[in-house]
This record gives structure tokens, C-alpha cells and sequence, in this order.
């Protein structure tokens, strides 16, 4: 075999890839675009985990989509970088996927978006859709919404909207620290607390604002010494990964008692790495919750992907969302080729969530609206723990159909 | 005062941690003059194995475990790989532990999965030795700074006052002399390359704990235990300390200050350029310390560099 | 004639490669392949024929990038008429302006002192980056359309594929003006300053001003990469100027091989390869990245130049045939002793992986199940017999080796 011919092959392989049919109709292909190698690779490998047991439980063994036709995630790592998301997302076309599943950074989204947007324009008869199941910038719904990306968590200003109703009631609450990491995301989670407390509770003290450089800090102690110094008694981040593990660890081990409101303090080691020390201090913000379970279908659902993964946690319930409502969406609109048809069936979709409670997929902005809890760190009560650590998430607050008349800038232009 | 007293113990900490690496890079360094890419992943390994050991035996025989393993591991990498690369020259030396470091993070990441790992401090010091106006002091911290001093302690005595040492000392300036008067060199290097390891695996065994064990720990400390040993000199114990403590003060009070670049300009009476200032010069001009805090060092030695390349103590140009 | 023929062979290459192969997802890598051997060609200028160990090469091309695509921006907001192909221009510009800049205060003394500047202005840059949201974008980083401008050849650049002539041309000309920079007196005084600074000096040819040089056309060919990196993906972020990306351009130099003018290119194209064709495949590219560099820089630590270099030799002089045998042993002992090592490896990732009931996979084009024995026991045989055999017949190989190099 000659150098040329050796290299078609590799050519050959990675353009068709290792696509395996158990059905005999064509598989519907959905490409899961985020992170399977470097340092972010344990979510990607949760996401997809969670994503083929959810394809395979709500839609593969009830017969799948268009008359007998299963659904299959591919995967693609894109080692959270937008160079290379954008790389995977023209293989992906290339190979002719029509779905695209990404979550992962609000930077690598907003690539992607942007990518996507252009590539639909110009390939109208390749066009593609987003589904974006965790990316919560709040811009992907306004300034910069489009017809063929859609959001399926809460983003980023509808938690902070249910974080502050939560933390408005508690009259005891006077002094409030915000710590979050210098992107775009840490800012609009600062801006976001700032106004929306200023306005439900102006008596309600902001002692500290800061950012610090993301995935980059060896040592927090200093920001935690600085937290105890102002005399806050609550603590806000939108830190996730490292810098979650890391900014929990020393603010509580510089001796602070209060609540530490996050949003990603949860699964992939963090709930094991916090242990006991976070029982009662850590909090986390968002949508889907476990303890109690609301119905007895997402109970059987959790267990059964335990015993598929018993190292692995369902800890992104809006997964099951992406997958079931993408079903019906292709089952209305009759195709799985032409995404406009099928983007259509989506807008104002209504979905009962196996997680209890409605989800709707608002027409004017794509985003999803549904139940957002507030829930705290603990092993008391915990029926379903994460990281198999014996801690898990009880819920304490909800707010219902959080950010259902929250406003957005966005002017959805349809095709 | 308050503030400062317990940033000066936290720095401390900080300090001391980097300069149980630098010392080992920096004698391996100038030793066999390979810039050693691979020396923060013993580090990660040190606290892997520290965390697997106390485990089964418990923290205090972890922590005299854990670095002899990682020691010996550094030996047999030096013995059979850096050995063989050392005669193509720096170059592909350095490219050889560029590579060793890749395939390190990698393994620990299959072995160990990429999530943290819940390394714990030991029972007998996990509990505030006292406290700064409502700040804790952890008793485990204040047992990283004397173990740290310790080990400055036994190696300054080692290499200025030991027969080793003295070998040690001739053949970082002239190892041919050395071997022409019949000590073995080659093995004096493996000896020297393992020690430096062993080091940085004890920095690894302490710090596992409070600065969390997961695969991203070595990157996160990287390319800073370089610029710490070029600034305090090559080769220079001393200043491989005097470095490690002022950065560690250094980034420490600028993550813990709260200056912004309007504070700047406000000290020099410019207060309105900061309200008028759009596009870049205002994103210059909200900046603050704590934001750049982790670069800090990096401008330092830019500057050492330009102004002194031998380093604060170094003897020798780098 | 000896000299053109290499260059008619890549242009022909460069014609002919994306209708040999018109499959879904080829022109995506060859754009990328074209991009990364500009970019490694330009850190050659360096490393190869200044001598000089850069840490932070990245920034160049990252600001490259940054120049480019703030162009192209301004070609869409003020309707510039500024034709897309002319958009590398700025790339170089930006690139040979802080090449210049950094220049000046790195270059008197190369080795160590040069290579740990060029770390701190790297972090320092992309520090900068992260806070100077106006310029760089933040992490999101700045995005343009690259179809605004007039439209020139007939092309608005909507596909990838009428991009690839425009990025492979560019590529072409930039290797082809770096080559003949190697010819010049600049080029040939870069080589004299590598090899002995000092007898440079005596000589007359000032070192930090001949690094200079060469510091400043390494920085214009790593902006035109940039700016060909801007314009493939329309979008550039400040991991173009990473650290990162700084490191992966030194092992993809090295890779090739630094001694040979062509040993960058054969670095990408190999690099790009192993990092697209087999990142799809797996998510231990990493790891066996990492062991291919150990691995290589062990055995052949000139680089895949090094070993065609040595081998054209023994062509030369007929005794290739020495080699074959000893060669034919230590290759396929080597392949059955690293399919055993990764078949043993995929196999317990697929089995944590996957999850339990899920144990049928599918590797090296073959089914088989990761809960049967069969499979383990097959690769461990194979990894271990492949792994003693190798190591046996690795002396002859030397031996002969020797042997043939010594005329």
C-alpha cells in the first residue's frame, strides 16, 4: 500500500467514522460537541454518558423517531476550545449530522452560534440546529438569539432573577460577596446580582466584587481572608470546575459559616472533594431536582443510569429535555432533513419533564422555561447522591416557571 | 495590622511550597542544564501517590513514602531517557520532558479519573491553631512552613557542608574536572535529578490537600517554578528561597489588595481621565491588582532578565 | 532544476490533493495543515537556522490573527474595499510590529535568557488579552465575515473549499519567501550566529542585530499565519496566542525535524494528521502525542527529516538493502508491540467508559467484546512478544545503521 492510498484510508476513516447501526433503519445523528480529552474532559464524558442513556431509554426503546428510526449520539471532542469546536462542527456537517449538542463554555458557544448562524446562510440546503443544553450566557437569547440555536437550561439571568427572590426573603441577610472568574460569563453573573439585588432588597450591602483570572489561581486563600475581613453573610460565584473547588475550599476553611450561593458546586468530584465541610454552607442554583424525587418515573430513570454508569451521575437533567423534545420535534414536523421544519415544531413546544413540572420552549427567544430550584449541599435526606459521596443535593426553594415573563431584546428572524 | 500579619502567614505558605520545587529545578537546572518541563508533574504525581498511600498507611508514612517512590521514578526517568537524549543537546532534552509531561497529566488521568480527588489533611491538624481577628490559621498550615524550613535547612547544610555537597557544588561549574579526578558523574546527576523530584513530591504530599489534587495541578503551577529559579539565579539555593518567598508575598498581597487602575491614577491626579477613558483605556483603568495578581512574577522576571540575567544570587549568566 | 523541483512537487501537491481526495472533511484538514506549516516554518526561522528557543511564538501569530479579523471587521462596518486575499497584510504588519517591539529588548544574548523573555512576554500577553476586552474579545474573542469584501476571482468566500486556494497559496508564497530568506546574507549570518556567536562577532556580523532579523521575518510569516487562521474560521481567540499553542508549534518543529528546511512542513502534515485523524478516534490523542515525542526524540531526535535525510544517503550509495531485514523486524515488532498497548488501553477505557452491559466495541476495524478474555489476552500477547522482539532486534538495526553511515 502506498503512502497515497494509506493516507485516503485515514481519510476515509475519519470521514465516515465508526457509525454503528443496531437498527436497520438510518440512525438519526446527533453531534455531541464538547470537551472528551484535557482537563474539562470528566463533564464531557458525563454529558455524553447521560445523552446515550437518555436517547436510548425515552426514544430508542420506544421505537425511536419517524417510524422506527433511533436516535445516535455521536461524539466529538473539542477540548473546550472554540478552534477546534468550529473544526469538529465542519466535520460533523461534513459527514452530513444535521444536530449539533454542545454545553460546555459560554465562550465555545457563542463560536459555535455565530458559526452556525453563518454556515446556514450560506449552505441553505445543509443547514443545521443547536441544541445548547448548558451554555447560560444570556446573550445566545437576546442581542445575539437566532432561529436555529435553542436553549435548554435556565440561563444565567433567569437563575440569578430565582437566586435573589430566594435571598431577598431571608431578612437576616445584610452583607453580600461576589466572586467570580474575569470572562464573560463571571461578569454578567456580578452585573446580574448586583442589579437585581440592589432592586429587591436596596438595604442589602454589596461588601466585595471581584473577578479573578480563570483556571489560573494556585491559591485562593487570599480572596477567602479578604471575604471573612468584610463581614459578608452570604457568598455569590458562578465558578465552576477548579476554581469552584478551590474558591469552597478555602473560603470555608478560613472559618466562613454562611450560605455559598453557586451555580456549578455539584458532580464531576465536586461534591465529593467538599464533603462534609460544604454541608450547610454550599448552595447551587438551577433547574432539575433529585431529593425528594417529584415522580416516580425520574426515580426508575436516575437508577437505571446508575446501573449502566455507577460512577457517573445524571447531573444535567435538562439532557433528557434536549433528547425528548427533539423527538417530538422531528416527529411533528415529519423530517429529520429539513431542520427549519423541524425548529418550527419546536418553538412553544410544551413538555412534561420526567423531573416534574412543565418545560416550554418560548418561541420569541428560544429559551426554555421551566422550574428552577435552589438547593443545598447535604447527606441528610438524600435519596439519590452525587459522586457517589453520600452527599447530593436537597431541594429547598422553587420557583416556578422561573423567568416566564422575563424580558429579552431578542428579534427572532424566521426563515 | 491584622491584614497584614495574616497575609504575611499565607504568603508564607505559598512561598515556601514554590521554593520545595525551585530548589530541586534549580540544581537540576544547572547541573545538566535541561530546562525540565516535567518537574510540576512530579509535583502532581507526589500528590497522587500521597493521597493513594495515606489511604492504606496513613498520612505521615505517605508523606516519607510518596517521595521516595516519585524519587526513584525521576531516577529511572533520568537513567534511561534524559541520559540517552542528553547527547543530541538541549533541545531535544527539553522536548523529552515536554513530552514526559504530557504522558504524565494523561496517565494520571486514566489511573485516576479527571475529577478531583478527595485528599484530605490528616485528622491530628485539620482544625484551626489560631485565629487573626476571625480569620482561621490551619494547624496544617503552619506544619507546611516548618517542614519547608526544615528541608531549606538540610539542604543548605548539605550542599555547603557535606563531602556530597561539595562534589555536588564543582560539578555544577566544571564537570569534567570532576569526572577526570575520578567521581562518578553521570551517577552524581541521577542522584541529583532524583533528589530534585523527591522534592517536588513532597511539595506535592503537602499541598495535595489544601490546594486540591485533581490532573490540572501541575499546569496551573507550571512555567512559575521556572521564572522563580531565573530570578533568584541558577543553581543558587538561597535565592531559589528569596525568590519563592518574595513571589509568594507578592502574589498573595496583590490578590489581597484591592487596588484598580483608577486607584492609580487618582494617587498621580489624573481622577478624570478614568471617567472619560472608552474602549481599551477604560478597560485598562478598571483593571485590579487581585485580577493580575497571578502575572505579576512573570513582569518581574521579564525585567531581571533585562536588567540582571544573572538572577538576584546567580553567579553565573543564565 | 534541482532546486525548483521540490516547489513544482508541492504546488502540483497543493493542486491536485483536494480533488485526489474529494471526501466530506478533507479540505477542513487541509487548511489547517497549510495554516500549521506557514506557522512552523516561520518558528524554524528560529529554532532551525537562528538557534534561538522561543516559548512564546504563539503571540506573533496570535496577534497576526487579531490584526486580520479587526480588518475584516472594518471591511464589513465601513465598507473598506479591501479585497479578502490582501487580508494577510495586515497579519504580517501586526506581526512584524511586535516581533520588532519585543525584539529589542530580548535579543543580546539567545539560549536560556532569550527563552525565558519570550515565556514572560507570552503570559504577559496573553494576560493582556483577558483584560483588554476591547481589542481581543475576552475569552469569546472577535469575530468577523469574511464574505463583506469585493469580491475578487469570481469568489465570495462562502465555502471552505474557495478558501483553501486562498490559504494555500498564501502558505505556498510565504515558505517559498522564507526559503529564499535562508539564501540570503541575513539567512546565511542567522546560521553563522547559531552555530558560534562569538567567532559571528569577530568576524563582524553584530549577533543581536542578525537575531534581530531573523526575529522580525519570523514574526511577519507567524502574523500571515494568524491572519490565514483568522480567515479559515472567521473568528480568532486568545488561544491563538496561548501558551499552548506556543508549545504545540515547538514540538510540531521538532517533529519534523529543525535541520532541514523542509522538516516543518513534514512536521504538520504528520502533526495535523495524528491530531484530526486520530483525535476523532479517540480521547487519548494526548497521551499517545506524549509518547510519540518521547519515543522519537529517544530514537531519532533529528526529526522525520533526519530519518528520510539519513536513509536518501544509504539510497545514494545502493546499501539500502542492508537495512531492510533488520528494518522489516523492527517495524512490525514495533506496530504489534503498540497495537498491543493500545488495544489494551482502549479496551479498559471502553469497559469504564461505556458502562456496564455495554462491553461490544469496535477497534481496529474489529468487533469484539471487552467482558470476554479473548481480546485482553490477544493484545497482551501481542503487546509483549512485540515489545521483546523489538528490543532484540534493535541492536542489529544500530549496528547496521553504523554501518552504512560510515562510507
Amino acid at each position: 500500500m502506498g503512502i497515497t492510498s494509506r493516507i485516503r484510508v485515514l481519510l476515509t476513516a475519519a470521514a465516515f467514522g465508526t457509525a454503528s447501526l443496531s437498527f436497520a433503519a438510518e440512525p438519526v445523528r446527533v453531534a455531541y460537541i464538547d470537551p472528551m480529552s484535557g482537563p474539562f474532559a470528566s463533564t464531557g464524558a458525563q454529558g455524553i454518558a447521560q445523552f446515550r442513556y437518555a436517547a436510548d431509554v425515552l426514544v430508542n426503546e420506544k421505537g425511536g423517531v419517524l417510524g422506527g428510526r433511533p436516535i445516535e449520539i455521536v461524539g466529538f471532542d473539542n477540548k473546550v476550545s472554540p478552534k477546534e469546536t468550529l473544526i469538529q462542527l465542519q466535520v460533523a456537517i461534513d459527514r452530513g449530522i444535521r444536530f449539533i449538542a454542545q454545553g460546555n463554555g459560554s465562550h465555545v458557544a457563542n463560536a459555535l452560534n455565530e458559526a452556525i448562524v453563518k454556515h446556514n446562510r450560506r449552505n441553505p440546503d445543509k443547514r443545521v440546529l443547536y441544541m445548547n443544553y448548558s451554555a447560560v450566557d444570556p446573550v445566545m437569547t437576546n442581542e445575539k438569539c437566532n432561529f436555529w440555536h435553542f436553549r435548554f437550561d435556565a440561563n444565567a439571568d433567569i437563575k440569578m432573577d430565582a437566586l435573589t427572590d430566594v435571598m431577598a426573603a431571608d431578612a437576616d441577610l445584610k452583607k453580600v460577596y461576589i466572586i467570580g472568574q474575569d470572562y464573560s460569563f463571571g461578569k454578567s453573573v456580578a452585573s446580574a446580582a448586583t442589579r437585581m439585588l440592589a432592586d429587591k432588597r436596596p438595604d442589602i450591602e454589596i461588601v466585595g466584587n471581584e473577578l479573578h483570572p480563570i483556571g489560573k489561581v494556585k491559591d485562593f486563600t487570599p480572596f477567602a481572608r479578604k471575604i471573612m475581613a468584610s463581614g459578608a453573610d452570604a457568598v455569590i460565584t458562578g465558578n465552576w470546575g477548579a476554581d469552584m473547588v478551590g474558591i469552597g475550599k478555602s473560603v470555608i476553611g478560613a472559618g466562613f459559616d454562611g450560605p455559598i450561593y453557586t451555580f456549578y458546586a455539584a458532580s464531576d468530584g465536586i461534591t465529593r472533594t467538599l464533603g462534609a465541610d460544604g454541608k450547610g454552607k454550599i448552595r447551587i442554583i438551577g433547574p432539575g431536582s433529585l431529593n425528594p424525587p417529584q415522580t416516580e418515573r425520574v426515580g426508575v430513570y436516575v437508577e437505571g443510569f446508575k446501573a449502566r454508569h455507577p460512577d457517573k451521575d445524571v447531573a444535567q437533567p435538562r439532557i433528557t429535555h434536549v433528547v425528548s423534545m427533539l423527538a417530538q420535534a422531528i416527529n411533528d414536523a415529519g423530517t429529520a432533513d429539513d431542520v427549519a421544519k423541524v425548529a418550527s415544531a419546536m418553538e412553544g413546544m410544551e413538555h412534561d419533564s420526567i423531573w416534574g413540572g412543565k418545560v416550554v420552549m418560548r418561541a420569541q427567544d428560544h429559551q426554555a422555561i421551566q422550574n428552577v430550584y435552589v438547593m443545598a449541599h447535604s447527606d441528610e435526606n438524600i435519596s439519590h447522591d452525587l459522586d457517589n459521596s453520600g452527599f447530593g443535593l436537597l431541594r429547598e426553594a422553587t420557583v416556578e416557571q422561573a423567568g416566564l415573563n422575563s424580558p429579552t431584546t431578542c428579534d427572532m428572524q424566521r426563515p | 495590622m491584622d491584614w497584614f500579619l495574616i497575609n504575611l502567614i499565607d504568603g508564607l505558605v505559598t512561598g515556601l511550597l514554590l521554593f520545595l520545587l525551585s530548589s530541586g529545578l534549580t540544581l537540576i537546572f544547572s547541573m545538566l542544564g535541561v530546562l525540565n518541563f516535567a518537574h510540576a508533574s512530579f509535583y502532581m504525581l507526589g500528590a497522587y501517590f500521597g493521597y493513594q498511600i495515606s489511604g492504606a498507611l496513613g498520612f505521615w508514612l505517605a508523606l516519607l513514602v510518596a517521595p521516595l517512590v516519585v524519587g526513584g521514578l525521576g531516577a529511572l526517568v533520568e537513567r534511561h531517557g534524559l541520559r540517552r537524549v542528553h547527547a543530541h543537546g538541549h533541545i531535544p532534552e527539553l522536548i523529552f520532558t515536554f513530552g514526559l509531561a504530557l504522558l504524565i497529566e494523561e496517565l494520571v488521568q486514566f489511573v485516576w479519573g479527571r475529577a478531583h480527588v478527595p485528599y484530605e489533611a490528616p485528622a491530628a491538624l485539620a482544625h484551626p491553631a489560631f485565629s487573626i481577628a476571625g480569620n482561621a490559621v490551619e494547624a496544617y498550615k503552619i506544619f507546611m512552613i516548618l517542614l519547608a524550613l526544615g528541608i531549606f535547612a538540610g539542604l543548605l547544610w548539605l550542599v555547603t557542608r557535606t563531602r556530597t555537597g561539595l562534589i555536588i557544588q564543582a560539578a555544577l561549574t566544571n564537570p569534567q574536572m570532576v569526572q577526570s579526578i575520578g567521581h562518578d558523574v553521570p551517577r552524581l546527576f541521577m542522584l541529583v535529578f532524583g533528589a530534585g523530584t523527591a522534592l517536588a513530591a513532597v511539595a506535592g504530599v503537602i499541598a495535595g490537600p489544601v490546594l486540591g489534587t485533581f490532573p490540572g495541578m501541575g499546569v496551573v503551577l507550571g512555567s512559575i517554578v521556572f521564572v522563580t529559579i531565573v530570578i533568584g539565579g541558577l543553581g543558587s539555593i538561597t535565592g531559589a528561597l528569596i525568590a519563592s518567598l518574595g513571589l509568594g508575598w507578592l502574589t498573595t498581597f496583590a490578590k489581597a489588595s484591592s487596588f484598580s487602575g483608577a486607584d492609580i491614577l487618582a494617587a498621580i491626579g489624573q481622577e478624570g481621565v478614568a471617567d472619560t477613558a472608552t474602549g481599551a483605556l477604560a478597560d485598562l483603568t478598571t483593571v485590579t491588582l487581585p485580577q493580575i495578581g497571578d502575572v505579576l512574577p512573570y513582569l518581574v522576571m521579564v525585567l531581571v532578565l533585562v536588567l540582571r540575567p544573572s538572577g538576584l544570587m546567580g553567579r553565573r549568566e543564565t | 532544476m534541482r532546486a525548483v523541483l521540490p516547489w513544482a512537487v508541492a504546488a502540483t501537491a497543493i493542486v491536485a490533493l483536494p480533488f485526489t481526495f474529494p471526501g466530506g472533511g478533507t479540505i477542513t484538514i487541509l487548511n489547517q495543515m497549510a495554516i500549521t506549516i506557514t506557522f512552523a516554518l516561520s518558528y524554524n526561522m528560529l529554532l532551525g537556522q537562528g538557534g534561538m528557543l522561543s516559548f512564546g511564538h504563539a503571540v506573533y501569530m496570535g496577534l497576526g490573527g487579531y490584526g486580520a479579523v479587526h480588518l475584516m471587521r472594518w471591511i464589513e462596518t465601513d465598507g473598506l474595499s479591501i479585497p479578502l486575499p490582501l487580508v494577510p497584510l495586515a497579519g504580517a504588519f501586526v506581526g512584524l510590529a511586535f516581533a520588532a517591539l519585543v525584539g529589542l529588548i530580548s535579543l543580546r544574548r539567545a539560549g536560556t535568557t532569550f527563552a525565558m523573555i519570550s515565556l514572560g512576554v507570552a503570559e504577559l500577553v496573553v494576560a493582556s488579552a483577558v483584560i483588554m476586552v476591547t481589542i481581543f474579545g475576552g475569552e469569546g474573542g472577535i469575530s468577523a465575515d469574511r464574505t463583506m469584501g469585493p469580491r475578487v476571482f469570481g469568489s465570495q468566500w462562502f465555502t471552505a473549499a474557495e478558501v483553501y486556494w486562498l490559504i494555500a497559496g498564501w502558505a505556498f508564497v510565504s515558505a517559498l519567501l522564507m526559503y529564499l530568506f535562508t539564501q540570503t546574507p541575513a539567512g546565511r549570518a542567522a546560521n553563522a550566529v547559531r552555530d558560534n556567536a562569538q567567532r559571528a562577532a569577530f568576524l563582524g556580523i553584530s549577533p543581536a542585530r542578525t537575531r534581530f532579523v531573523s526575529f522580525c521575518a519570523s514574526g511577519v510569516f507567524a502574523g500571515i499565519a494568524g491572519a490565514l487562521l483568522a480567515i479559515n474560521l472567521e473568528i480568532v481567540t486568545d488561544e491563538a496566542l496561548g501558551l499552548q499553542t506556543s508549545g504545540e508549534i515547538l514540538l510540531v518543529t521538532f517533529l519534523g525535524g529543525v535541520g532541514h528546511f523542509a522538516g516543518p512542513v513534514l512536521g504538520a502534515i504528520a502533526f495535523t494528521l495524528v491530531k484530526t485523524v486520530i483525535g476523532l478516534e479517540t480521547p487519548f490523542w494526548g497521551l499517545y502525542t506524549g509518547a510519540l515525542f518521547v519515543v522519537l526524540v529517544m530514537f531519532a531526535p533529528r526529526g522525520l527529516a533526519g530519518i528520510i535525510a539519513d536513509h536518501l544517503d544509504a539510497v545514494r550509495r545502493g546499501q539500502l538493502g542492508k537495512l531492510m531485514v533488520p528494518y522489516l523486524l523492527v517495524t512490525c515488532s514495533g506496530l504489534a508491540a503498540l497495537l498491543g498497548a493500545i488495544g489494551l488501553l482502549e479496551l479498559a477505557f471502553h469497559l469504564r467508559e461505556a458502562g456496564i452491559g455495554k462491553t461490544a466495541l469496535t477497534l481496529f476495524w474489529t468487533g469484539m467484546d471487552a467482558a470476554h478474555p479473548l481480546p485482553w489476552v490477544a493484545f497482551a500477547t501481542l503487546g509483549v512478544a512485540g515489545c521483546v522482539l523489538c528490543y532484540r532486534s534493535l541492536p542489529t538495526l544500530r549496528a547496521r545503521l553504523a554501518e552504512v553511515r560510515t562510507p
